[in-house]
């Protein structure tokens, strides 16, 4: 077990180091990120909508756009020259290959969650601050979620003709639940509501984290063998 | 060949029993008192939906069954199964808002189970792009396996969360823990109905299934 966490760490590492060093992936997310935000600003007509009514979509809407850029980079990255053949070769369990491509991920998207929302909080004018501890729960539970799940898609679509384009069509009906649980929640936080009002979203959420991150795991050796 | 011409005489045998309950159930089953003649459609809605959740939940059995086996059979079963499985669907999301209209007064809400049928039918779709996407059959078997036991394990999630939105569509009346609240003709004529849908999902996946086992005869497995 220990072994496990072991390398999946490595794994994680190496990934977030080479991101680290190149920066262009998270660069273009993040410059991407903050443009659909502006995209969502000039989308609607500001004098028939309050910023705010459409604060909770907006923010789960740009969330999911910039999970699923960062998760079309997480395997194309072992594309070039073989290096996924390469990692498959070192002893190590296919299991912690996937956790610490989950971490990696994960991290990746953590960090591009957190410079989007106060961007997010000026351009929409939405007192983030006051909720931040509950409004960090939610997005980590729906975040887990929903790059689990596209941790294991992303692994299979690389090897597909259009890769890009299949993500997103295979990815969206697994985000859409997550999502829906995490606007419902994120509304209420910012109306005011306590917690506790939102208790069955938030353990449908954290529901679907725990069995798709088993789940995952378990299936992901199936995408990699030969 | 064996498989498409099974396949054709039970899918001929129950297209000729489809035709039976549409006249029964125009003809001899009783209109309903607050719906009137649109509830009939409940008679090729429902039975199209039940067809549709029998073929997801097969996908994933038999998806589950090739990753514990590795029997090819299995993957063609699968595929099969979601080919028709996305033709019922399409039935139940064409039959229900022609049934929406004239009873709620619009085509389409964003309820729950509605939702929920969608859901089934972008799964299915993107089952079966996935599959067109992926050029060699071993992985192209390997792949779709694990995107059927996702979706199966899915569905109870947005069945769950079903139950926590208000919904529009009506509840369960044949299904449920009490008798079923249906009158005698009207049960009949359902119940038929859906042995027939059922009738013509076998037909459909086995004439899929022996289409499948020609192709791959043309392009062996080789994974």
């Amino acid at each position: 077990m220990r072994d496990v966490l072991v390398h999946a760490w490595l794994v994680l590492r190496k990934d977030l180091v080479l991101e680290w060093r190149a920066r262009t992936a998270f660069l273009s997310t993040l410059v991407f990120t903050v443009l659909v935000l502006m995209v969502f600003n000039f989308g609607r007509d500001p004098t028939a909508i309050g910023p705010r009514d459409l604060a909770p979509s907006v923010l789960w809407v740009t969330f999911t756009f910039a999970a699923m850029l960062a998760l079309n980079r997480a395997f194309q990255l072992e594309l070039e020259n073989q290096a996924l053949d390469g990692l498959l070769l070192t002893p190590m369990s296919r299991g912690s290959l996937y956790l610490g491509k989950f971490g990696a991920n994960l991290a990746f998207v953590t960090v591009v969650e957190a410079v989007a929302l106060p961007l997010f909080a000026l351009f929409f004018n939405v007192p983030v601050l006051p909720v931040l501890a509950p409004l960090a729960l939610v997005t980590a539970l729906a975040t887990i979620g929903f790059v689990a799940v596209g941790t294991l898609f992303s692994a299979m679509v690389i090897r597909t003709r259009f890769a890009e384009l299949l993500l997103p069509v295979l990815l969206l009906p697994f985000m859409i639940p997550p999502l829906v649980w995490a606007v419902m929640t994120t509304a209420k936080l910012f109306a005011g509501r306590p917690l506790s009002e939102m208790d069955g979203w938030l353990r449908l959420l954290a529901a679907y984290d725990i069995v798709f991150v088993a789940l995952a795991t378990l299936l992901f050796p199936v995408t990699v063998s030969e | 060949m064996k498989h498409i011409r099974v396949g054709r005489w039970i899918t001929a045998v129950a297209l000729a029993l489809l035709a039976g309950v549409y006249v029964r159930a125009l003809v001899f089953t009783p209109v309903e008192r607050m719906q009137g003649p649109a509830q009939k459609i409940f008679y090729v809605h429902v039975p199209a939906a039940w067809a549709t959740m029998l073929a997801m939940g097969l996908v994933g059995v038999a998806s589950i069954l090739f990753l514990l086996v590795k029997d090819h059979r299995y993957d063609r079963f699968a595929e099969a199964s979601a080919e028709v499985g996305t033709a019922f669907s399409l039935v139940m999301l064409t039959t229900g808002p022609i049934w929406a209209k004239p009873i709620w007064g619009t085509w389409w809400t964003w309820d729950a189970r509605l939702t929920l049928t969608l859901f089934l039918f972008f799964l299915f779709v993107g089952y079966l792009l996935l599959r067109s996407a992926v050029t060699d059959p071993g992985l192209r078997a390997r792949y779709s396996a694990v995107l059927g036991i996702c979706g199966l394990v899915l569905l109870p999630f947005i069945h769950m969360s079903v139950y926590l939105f208000r919904t529009l569509h009506p509840q369960p009346i044949v299904l449920k823990p009490s008798a079923p609240s249906l009158p005698g003709p009207m049960l009949v004529t359902f119940l038929t109905s859906v042995g027939v849908f059922t009738m013509l999902y076998v037909g459909f996946v086995v004439q899929r299934y022996g289409i499948g086992q020609l192709r791959e005869e043309r392009e062996p497995p080789h994974a």
